[in-house]
Parts: structure tokens; sequence; C-alpha cells
């Protein structure tokens, strides 16, 4: 009934959205929005380099990004300018040096719009086997993390006093970052993949009172915006990525309703 | 750690902590013993938050030295504030930095007086209930050594005197050592084992009494606050609870 470049696409979709919706959670929480675009910003001079050494994208992407992550880490401590002039920075510069870089790589027909926007219905079995395993790790060590990390993400003082070792497990959330981008750039492009990370966790925040019950429904979410963008961009022939990140906004709209209806009712 | 029965909990040895070209505090020593409450007392900016931190370890550079001898610590910082971003009920913050079984939860919250609250968010509550939660929160696990930093604020004056006796209480029945900072010199004195009175360094230490009637103490404070406590002890003395909700007294 569908052709396999489908199903693949769906495969990789859904498993994508696994990830994003807990992880996104903890963005909107920690307020990470901007550094997470920052991330997948930084990401094409990761593809770039992948391209030059003939390594693995979502390898080299991964490296650049945890990279840049420390970078920032690093200008915070020493410079006296505001968080987000410097991931400003570090994502135009980034993105800017990424595409000189590609200027130079003439001898290699490179699709930039696959890049920025992601190329879901290109994505080969390969890929599908990084997505879910690299997926799943992801995955298992938000779970080991799950209780320093949100205590930490409550109150930092607090979780340190009662032994919770925030600073370690800052670092390693910023590394799954790094990984979750990493993995789905190629799918959903690194303009939009913040999208894939953010609009599913916001619609969640409309509707759920505990964060068990936002991670949730962030993933289901993730999971009905893949479905529903992959077949309506089949149906109406629009570009995939975006149409899944479309269907997401539309899903928060519709999370909307329903705020408006809990004041209501609370009034 | 590695020393069984050592009675001390932590121990601070002429600690200070300098930031941004000035002193917050210096030249602290002071230690909590099992079933003591070591209380701080001093004006505005005098450094208590900044000791009971050195004492938590949440200050990477100090000056001196700190030796914690346990691991199960309970912490009411002075001040939390949750991000409207995040839907937390009690329930989940109870369980924030420990596993607790649904009667310990129900317990720790019954002793404050909040456990209708278990499933209330906690951006919803007041600030007395947000407290009475937070000490909940601090003692469900029954932690060797609690540090409570102005742990009643904001609550009403009846249920003031509640929670410094549960503190009490708990300090007794738990034998665990309590570290606590309050402004409330009333009520310090009441069950305070030890004064520490800061004012940028040690303006005065010892028992209650003798803190009362050191010179320092009474420049610091004014002379009122040396009646005060002296009133407050007699009242000790004699008789009990002003009203009929406080049943212990020693």
């Amino acid at each position: 009934m569908f052709d396999d470049f489908f199903i693949r696409a769906l495969v990789a979709g859904l498993g994508v959205a696994l990830v994003t919706g807990p992880l996104g959670c903890f963005i909107i929480w920690r307020r990470l929005s901007f550094f997470g675009d920052t991330l997948a910003h930084s990401a094409l001079l990761g593809v770039t380099l992948a391209f030059s050494f003939d390594i693995n994208i979502a390898f080299s992407v991964f490296i650049i990004s945890s990279a840049i992550a420390l970078i920032l880490l690093k200008l915070q401590k020493t410079t006296n300018l505001p968080g987000d002039a410097l991931l400003g920075l570090l994502a135009h510069s980034s993105l800017a040096v990424g595409l000189v870089v590609i200027g130079f790589l003439s001898f290699i027909r490179f699709d930039i719009m696959g890049l920025l926007f992601g190329d879901i219905l290109a994505v080969t079995e390969n890929d599908l086997i990084i997505i879910w395993v690299g997926g799943a790790i992801i995955l298992f060590v938000l779970k080991l993390i799950w209780k320093p990390l949100f205590a930490s993400t409550v109150n930092y003082e607090l979780a340190e006093a009662e032994g919770m070792k925030p600073e370690r497990v800052n670092a390693i959330f910023t590394i799954l970052m790094a990984a979750i981008i990493a993995i789905s750039i190629k799918m959903v492009g690194l303009l939009l993949i913040t999208g894939m990370l953010i609009i599913p966790a916001a619609m969640a925040r409309n509707i759920s009172n505990n964060p068990k019950q936002m991670v949730l429904f962030s993933v289901v979410g993730g999971l009905l915006s893949v479905v529903m963008g992959l077949f309506g961009s089949l149906q109406i022939n629009t570009p995939s990525g975006p149409s899944i990140i479309t269907a997401g906004l539309i899903l928060f709209i519709l999370s909307l309703i329903k705020i408006k209806r809990l004041s209501q009712l609370n009034n | 750690m590695g020393l069984e029965n050592n009675k001390f909990l932590v121990k601070l040895e002429n600690t200070g902590v300098f930031q941004n070209n000035k002193w917050l505090v210096k030249g602290v020593s002071l230690e909590v013993e099992k079933g003591k409450i070591v209380t701080l007392i001093g004006p505005n900016g005098s450094g208590k938050t900044t000791t009971a931190k050195i004492a938590l370890g949440l200050y990477k550079n100090i000056q001196g030295k700190v030796d914690k001898f346990t691991k199960k610590i309970g912490y009411v910082p002075q001040k939390i504030s949750i991000d409207w971003t995040l839907p937390i009920r009690v329930l989940d913050f109870m369980l924030l930095t420990q596993n607790l079984t649904d009667d310990e939860i129900t317990d720790a919250l019954n002793l404050t007086g909040v456990e209708h609250l278990k499933n209330n968010n906690l951006r919803n509550l007041s600030g007395g209930e947000f407290q009475r939660v937070l000490i909940a929160r601090a003692i469900a696990k029954k932690p060797d050594l609690l540090v409570l930093d102005e742990p009643v604020q904001g609550v009403d004056f009846k249920g003031e005197i509640a929670l410094y006796e549960l503190i009490k209480t708990i300090s007794d029945k738990l034998n665990c050592g309590i570290l606590l900072i309050s402004h409330d010199l009333h009520v310090v004195m009441s069950a305070t084992d030890y004064v520490v009175c800061l004012n940028g360094h040690v303006c005065c230490s010892g028992t209650p009494q003798a803190v009362a009637n050191n010179n320092k103490y009474k420049e610091l404070f004014g002379d009122r606050a040396s009646t005060i406590l002296s009133v407050y002890e007699h009242r000790h003395d004699h008789t009990h609870s002003p009203d009929g909700t406080i049943k212990r007294k020693q």
C-alpha cells in the first residue's frame, strides 16, 4: 500500500519523536530552547566535516555539537556577555562557518535545503539503525539521570545539598541534547529540530499537571505530529519535515482550547 | 566518614567565603552534634545563609575546613521559586531527591499539617503552606542533619510556634542534628542548645543564656533583645504552651 521509503520515514520519525518528547520537556523546564537552537545550527559545521573527511554524519554532528556546548560553558565563565548573546554568537557564527566551508567543497553536490529542513523521505536503513539504537541509548541514560536531573531543574542548591551532583547530570544532559540533534538532523533538518523538541512539549505543558504526565503527553504529541505530518505530506504533496512541525503546531493550538476550558471551570 | 561513633554531624573550622572582592563571612567555627539544635542569628547580610551553605558544601572555594560525617541531609532553603513552566504537585516535590512510600509521604505531610494539599500544584500554595511542604519534604526520610534556613517564614503565628515545636520534636525523636537560621529571637532561644551570633564573623556564641548576656549581642540587637530572652526563659521554666494545640513541652 505504501512505498518502502514512506515506511522508513514513518519508522524514523516515530523513533525521533519518542526521544524528543522527554528531552523537550527538560528543554522547556530549564529554558534551554535557544541553547538547543544553537546546537542545531552548529550541526551544519558537523555535516560539512562529515563530507570533508568522509565520516558518519551523526557522529561528526555529535562531536561538533558537544564541542560547541563546551565552548559555550567556557565562554560563560570567562566573558561578561549575557548568555543569550553568547548563544547568538555561537549559533550564527557556526552556521556561517559551515556555509563557508560548503563553498570550499565545490566538488560535492550539496543539498542545502535538505540540511536545513531535513529530508525524511531519503532515510536509509542505516539511518534507521542509528536513530533507534542511538535513541534507545539516549532514553536509557535519561532514565538513569532522571531523578538528579529533575531535582536540579527544580532547585539546584537543594539538589546539591542533598547529594544529587547536579553539575555532573547537567553536563550529561548537554551531551544528550547534542546526541538527539545528531541522530535526527538528517530527518527534520537543523532549522526544524528545535521545533520537534519544543512544540510537543509546549503542547503537553498546556494539558498536564505533573512532570511525568507532561513527558507522556509530549511523547504522544510528537508521535501524532509525525503520523499526521507524514500522511498529510503524502496526501497534499508538501515537504515532509515542515509538515510534521505544522502538525505539531496544530496540536499545540488545540491544547490551548483545553486551557481556556480549564480556566473557565476554575472561575 | 569512617568515624563510627562520632557524635558530630558537621564541623566547620575557621571557614569563610571570599567572593567579588569581599568576605561574605569569615572565621566561622561551629559544630552540629546528633540530637542538638544549633541556631544562627544575626542581622541581614551577616552571613547566616552563607554559613549554612558552607556546612552543606555548596561553595566550591572556601577558606578553612568543613568535615561532614553524614550524607543523610535534609535542607530547607531560604528562597525557592517554582517556575511556571514546570507542572509539579506536592506529591512530586516530596519525591524530589528521595524515594518514599505512600505512608512516609502522608506521615510527613501530616506532621506539618498539609496532608490535604498532597495533590495540589506547588504553584497554587500560599507562602505558609509552601513552607510547611518544604519542611515535610526535608524531614520525610528522617535525615541525620537538618539545615533549616528561615523555615517558618510566612507561616501564621500559631503555626509558627507549632512548627518550632515540631522541629524540636523531630530533633528529639530522630536524634538528628539541626542547623537552624532564624530571625525570631523569641522562638530561637526556646529549644536551642547552642546559639551562634553572626555579623560577618562570629560575634559571640554559646548557650542561649550566655549569648543573651553577652555585651556584643546587646550591641548588635539592642538591650531589649536580651530582655526578650529572659522573659521567655522564665516562662519556659514554669509554664506550658500558650494554647491547646501544643501538647509537648519540656
